[in-house]
């Protein structure tokens, strides 16, 4: 334990500060089981080729059932987005319009190139670490690639799943250009996800093998006061930090948290290989 | 033994009661059979020359003479005649079969599998030849196929004899099965496709199994899909003169045929249509159609369920399901509420292809663009961020050990 006398954070530290609500580790548990498995029903149908698509598609009882799972799936997915857009105006409708500005916003803003900048110097050795505050430069990428996700894919899913009722309004060839993007920005997502997310959020050396923040909703203080420094020293400043402290996990918790995290992980990789087999054309079976 | 020349000698004695015209010269067949008859009877050479009473009494010849075959001993008084004796012409009454047999590919062996074949090698024991009519008879519908076979089949030829092995394939077929399983004596034999006599190569402009020809052999069967057939764009190519143009046997093959309605033949005949339409084959793999067959899941729409199996026609042509003005029917064949927005839809659009499609064009560019620079910007980000947690000396993170692991 790093003790720094002096400094109000030495109660802290011992601490944990609360970072996620319940509502949203629910929201990203849910997001993130739906995704898995959109993936893995949507998948054989990007790559029919590969050999592993027809097991995978066997697997899931046929193109039928996997589709209708495909769909079950989507409508979880949808309803996470419908829930969180609600939540977001039902805090400007109460006033709230830090959602937009400051640091408690996902808008980009100009400290997150800075960031960006700053980070990739310290990366470099050319510089200090950047000092973060509570959403970083790459949390908000994360946030604005599933808020974009949601929209394209799930538009074009919706487009191909009733796409009579589409056709009223649309043109045939939107189809064409649903289905190219539907499966398009699906690879994206999933490669993006299992690669970038999973190491920029888990599997980087300092966090290896996971961050289980997004499950227990709390980080350790002092590992908070110094990965997001600038939120800290704002709650300490405004005396709010007192409200954010919350007791240590329920170690049963975590473990449980830590199984179901290995798993989506190791889903995740899995899904991610077969990628990597099917773009290379590699046949195991 | 005794029994046995009874046997022989009654009917013979009725037989010379019941022809009493027969020239005095001439042997009858209860004299050669004095001898033939003895089931022992061979040659010096040890090889029989039994003839069985019985089988020949019921065997298609057994109104005719011995001699009537046998010219060279019709005056022959002297017995035992020579053994050496001229051989059996069966042109002499069936003179267009031999004729047929002469020009066929059975006794031209452009290919050289074996010598000529002769009448018996088909026809079998020739005093016990029945007619076709005849369950037994190696020339009934039924049996034709293992009369074929046997130079046809898996198994060893008889010497020297070798054809394309054809048979395993033709009996597993829906009309073997239908002859042997279903005893359904309307279903094609190889002698309905091939003829019997008149064998021929399928590359010999004159035979029924001449791509040009396949159409009308087996529209003497499927009247109606000959007739589509003809009507539609292969049709009339192979009309014009080009054997190349797909046929009956091109698709459904000569003589595995099965059932169309399997998953495996029907996804079979998707791959088929792309030998030659490897560009509309590629294209339809693009959409949810092509997918899900290529996943190997048949209930989805497939060629010839738009563009119809036989009466196929260019777009253009009125007549076409794939015309414009026939799209809503067709797609509404498995789709509700077909509007004419909804059949606007490319079945086969390339998204390479800028002219046809320009908005798939640009969004390929786009989701391509986006892919490279998405993994562009991250994977050296990310690399970076790796490699500074990893290596060095890590002057502004804190040590590991300071951080307690949860």
């Amino acid at each position: 334990m790093r003790a720094l006398p002096g400094k109000t954070g030495r109660v802290a530290d011992e601490r944990f500060i609360v970072r996620f609500g319940r509502t949203d580790r629910i929201q990203h548990l849910v997001l993130f089981v739906c995704f898995l498995g959109l993936a893995a029903t949507g998948l054989p149908l990007r790559f029919t080729e590969a050999g592993w698509a027809p097991w995978l598609a066997r697997l899931f009882g046929g193109f039928a059932l996997a589709g209708t799972v495909h769909r079950v799936l989507a409508i979880g997915l949808l309803v996470v987005f419908a829930v969180h857009l609600v939540r977001l105006v039902r805090r400007l409708a109460g006033g709230d319009w830090s959602i937009l500005w400051g640091p408690n916003s996902m808008v980009p803003q100009p400290k997150d190139l800075q960031d960006l900048i700053g980070h990739v110097r310290w990366f470099l050795r050319k510089g200090p670490r950047p000092v973060f505050d509570r959403f970083t430069y790459w949390e908000k990428f994360d946030y604005w690639a599933v808020f974009w996700g949601m929209v394209i894919i799930g538009g074009s899913g919706l487009m191909l799943w009733f796409p009579q009722a589409f056709a009223y309004v649309l043109p045939g060839w939107m189809f064409n250009v649903a289905l190219l993007i539907h499966g398009e920005e699906a690879l994206l997502a999933i490669a993006f996800i299992v690669t970038i997310h999973f190491f920029n959020s888990h599997m980087r050396p300092s966090k290896f093998p996971m961050d289980l923040v997004m499950f227990t909703g709390v980080v350790e203080a002092g590992e908070y006061r110094r990965e997001r420094p600038l939120e800290v020293a704002r709650l300490e400043a405004s005396g709010q930090l007192e409200q954010r402290l919350a007791p240590p996990p329920d170690p049963r918790f975590v473990h449980r948290a830590r199984i179901v995290g290995a798993v989506a992980m190791v889903v995740g990789l899995t899904l991610f290989l077969m990628i990597v087999v099917a773009v290379l054309g590699v046949r195991l079976l | 033994m005794s029994l046995r020349l009874i046997g022989v000698a009654v009917p013979l004695a009725l037989l010379l009661v019941a022809a009493p015209g027969r020239a005095q010269s001439s042997p009858t067949n209860d004299v050669c059979l004095t001898c033939h008859g003895e089931p022992d009877m061979k040659r010096s050479d040890g090889r029989p020359v039994t003839v069985d009473p019985k089988r020949f009494e019921h065997s298609v010849h057994s109104p005719l003479a011995c001699v009537d075959c046998h010219a060279d001993l019709a005056k022959t008084t002297d017995f035992p005649h020579p053994e050496k004796l001229a051989k059996v012409d069966c042109a002499s009454c069936h003179d267009d079969q031999a004729k047929q047999l002469a020009a066929s590919v059975h006794t031209r062996r452009p290919h050289g599998n074996g010598p000529p074949l002769s009448c018996v090698e088909c026809h079998r024991q020739p005093h016990e030849i029945l007619p076709a009519s005849d369950p037994e008879s190696a020339t009934n519908k039924l049996k034709i196929e293992d009369t074929c076979g046997r130079c046809h089949g898996d198994g060893s030829a008889p010497d020297g004899f070798r054809g394309p092995a054809v048979a395993r394939m033709f009996s597993d077929s829906i009309h073997g099965q239908a002859l042997t399983r279903a005893g359904l004596v309307v279903a094609p034999t190889c002698s309905d496709c091939h003829t019997s006599h008149a064998v021929e190569e399928k590359t010999s402009t004159h035979s029924p199994v001449f791509a040009a020809n396949v159409p009308a052999t087996c529209g003497k069967c499927h009247a109606g899909i000959e007739r589509d057939y003809h009507a539609g764009v292969h049709g009339a190519a192979l009309a014009q003169g080009n054997t190349q143009a797909p046929q009956c046997a091109t698709c459904h093959s000569a003589h595995a045929i099965t059932r169309t309605e399997s998953n495996a033949w029907q996804l079979g005949a998707v791959q088929e249509c792309g030998t030659c339409h490897a560009e509309a084959l590629a294209t339809y793999r693009d959409t949810y159609h092509g997918k899900v067959t290529s996943l190997g899941f048949s209930p989805v729409a497939k060629c010839a369920d738009c563009h119809r199996p036989h009466q196929i026609f260019k777009p253009t042509d009125p007549r076409s399901s794939v015309h414009a003005q026939n799209l809503q029917a067709t797609c509404g064949a498995c789709h509700t509420h077909v509007t004419p927005n909804f059949v606007k839809y490319q079945p086969h659009a390339n998204p390479h292809n800028r002219t046809k499609l320009p908005a798939l064009y640009y969004s390929s560019l786009f989701m391509n663009a986006l892919m490279i620079g998405v993994f562009g910007f991250f994977g050296v980000h990310t690399t970076l961020w790796f490699l500074r947690e990893r290596v060095g000396p890590d002057d502004e993170s804190p040590p590991r050990e300071d951080r307690p692991r949860g």
